[in-house]
């Protein structure tokens, strides 16, 4: 009987390490194909067709893409949770406006790239540009930084806001200085998920931001933009040679180390934050 | 009297942002129907048409819905097969040490970017499928494995909070009537998190269904679609329907609208799921 009991376990063990072994496999794969393509050259310079070049405007891209969307989704965000959390009174209104933000955050990212394609782009007529795929991924990233930012405020104890109040300040006054100051660990590190998030997606990107194989930097807001996801996904199903793959790997790698030092970093935060919120 | 007017234009503001969220569902709501509703007024023959040929105005996206099935399905349940046993594992056996090696691995495993997993689909696991089972190599299976790679995470972790959530009592009640460990899981505390554990699987397969680029680059995407008979054959679903097909749909043709309407089609898929995904908690919730 006990020999059964210890086999289970183990089988039930070695199912909760494949979970290990795929991010392991799928992480050191990438690592060993692209690590090899990676010099000074490939990060500072253009591309030029599939095989040539480097990733310059691509990282650059997909940085401005992310600011862009950050620059949107990160106010409108903070200031809902605000509201939702201080200010909301219990009723029809905040509960259909806490299931909305939970709907746009069910909706697949493809929905709201056509959306962004259609409203944006043509509606709007901004075109394929870094505004519109910047508001698209800021329309996707919406819900994540109003369910972190509500979880941040949340956490602040109710003493902090009646001392305030009792000492002569506002509401806002408050919430601004003393509410907000605390938070505000915990609001950073919603929006770093929600920022590598925004980094790895490409349907939205595809659709509203630009074709991935620009070799020039954006001028303007208006222009269309390069971005590392896009990159990829052209290199990997239209390059059809070693060398694009070698650089689709590479790309790969760099983007995944952008990944990893944004959620390094949110970890980081996190656990100090919590370490602070307990008093030490 | 400035100060109280400052006061209520901020709380404005701030109320202003909150619906901000319900603006935009609406907005895509809106403009999906507006683009999608010239080809789904074709009613029957849009819906439970077989033939997907844009080029000679077919848009039947029958095929479409069942192989986002098969594919979403599949991947759900290779994806349950290695996620429920792991969460028991995670919630009733493991060291500490194990446990803080492991979470934050399946934490990580959610940030992959799809599309690095899809590249990592295709350089690496079509060709093994190829070399083993011979045909395209792109095909159904593939599009189960990276899509439980994906679902995995979510799986385990629901799954894992349901079952720390079964009381003590219930755990110690079983142990004390003289059940096994075993035993005890298998009888007592898996039917006692079954609502979570349901409901993280109905939430994974919206994951799955709504997923784009990974899957995409590993089923193959036929141009014309076809209801599969066979895990190892290509198919097309809806998201990669219309990527691919976007590139191509020149802007206000039946061709533009019936992807849209795939879109619509999809965002109801995953709605329902949703839908359900919340009934199934609050039902758990209650008992």
């Amino acid at each position: 009987m006990k020999v059964r009991e210890n086999a289970v376990k183990i089988g039930l063990c070695a199912t909760a390490l494949m979970a290990v072994a795929a991010l392991v496999i799928v992480v050191a794969y990438v690592f060993f194909n692209g690590v090899g393509i990676i010099n000074l050259a490939f990060l500072l310079e253009s591309p030029y067709r599939f095989e040539y070049g480097g990733i310059f405007p691509q990282i650059i891209g997909s940085l401005c893409l992310v600011g862009v969307c950050l620059l949107f989704a990160v106010p409108l965000g903070v200031a809902s949770a605000i509201y939702l959390v201080e200010y909301a009174p219990d009723n029809i209104i905040t509960a259909s406006v806490r299931f909305f933000v939970e709907c746009l955050a069910g909706i697949p990212s493809i929905v709201i790239g056509l959306f962004g394609l259609v409203f944006l782009v043509y509606h709007l007529g901004l075109g394929i540009s870094m505004l519109s795929g910047g508001l698209t991924l800021g329309f996707m990233i919406l819900p994540w930084t109003v369910r972190a930012s509500e979880e941040a405020i949340k956490v602040v104890p109710r003493s902090y806001m009646e001392a305030s109040l009792a000492l002569g300040a506002s509401k806002w006054q408050s919430i601004w200085g003393v509410i907000l100051k605390s938070a505000y660990p915990g609001i950073i590190t919603g929006i770093l998920l929600g920022m590598g998030k925004a980094m790895g997606e490409t349907a939205v990107v595809l659709l509203t931001a630009g074709s991935g194989l620009e070799s020039f930097l954006p001028q303007s807001v208006l222009d269309p933009v390069a971005s590392l996801p896009v990159y990829i996904y052209m290199l990997a199903t239209q390059g059809h040679t070693q060398a694009s793959y070698s650089r689709a790997f590479g790309a790969s790698l760099v983007l995944l180390t952008m990944f990893l030092i944004i959620s390094v970093l949110a970890l980081f935060l996190r656990n100090r934050y919590i370490r602070r919120n307990s008093g030490f | 009297m400035k100060k109280v007017n400052v006061e209520e234009v901020i709380e404005k503001l701030l109320f202003i942002s909150a619906i901000s969220s319900s603006f935009i569902v609406f907005f895509i709501i809106i403009f999906m129907l507006h683009e999608g509703i010239p080809a789904l007024a074709i009613g029957w023959d849009f819906f439970f048409g077989m033939d997907w040929s844009p080029s000679h105005n077919q848009f039947g996206i029958f095929p479409i819905v069942v192989s986002t099935f098969v594919v979403g399905i599949g991947a759900l349940l290779t994806a349950a097969l290695i996620g429920i046993p792991a969460a028991v594992y995670l919630a009733e056996f493991s060291p500490r040490w194990v446990h803080n090696i492991v979470k934050p691995c399946v934490e990580m495993l959610v940030g992959i970017p799809s599309i690095v997993l899809g590249f990592f689909g295709l350089m690496v696991l079509i060709p093994f499928i190829q070399d083993s089972f011979g045909g395209w190599g792109e095909c159904i299976l593939a599009g189960w494995v990276i899509l439980a790679i994906m679902t995995l995470p979510h799986v385990i972790s629901i799954s894992e909070d349901s079952i720390r959530a079964v009381p003590r009592a219930c755990k110690e009640a079983s142990v004390a009537l003289g059940a096994t460990e075993l035993q005890t899981i298998w009888r007592v505390i898996l039917p006692n998190a079954r609502s979570g554990i349901l409901a993280s699987l109905i939430l994974g397969m919206g994951n799955a269904i709504g997923e784009t680029m990974a899957v995409l680059m590993v089923i193959g995407n036929p141009n014309i679609p076809w209801i599969p008979s066979s895990i190892l054959e290509p198919v097309s679903v809806l998201t990669s329907v219309i990527v691919i097909g976007i590139n191509y749909a020149v802007w206000g043709s039946m061709h533009q609208h019936a992807l849209f309407a795939l879109g619509v089609v999809l965002f109801a898929i995953v709605a329902i799921l949703n839908a359900i995904t919340t009934a199934v908690i609050r039902k758990g919730v209650k008992r």
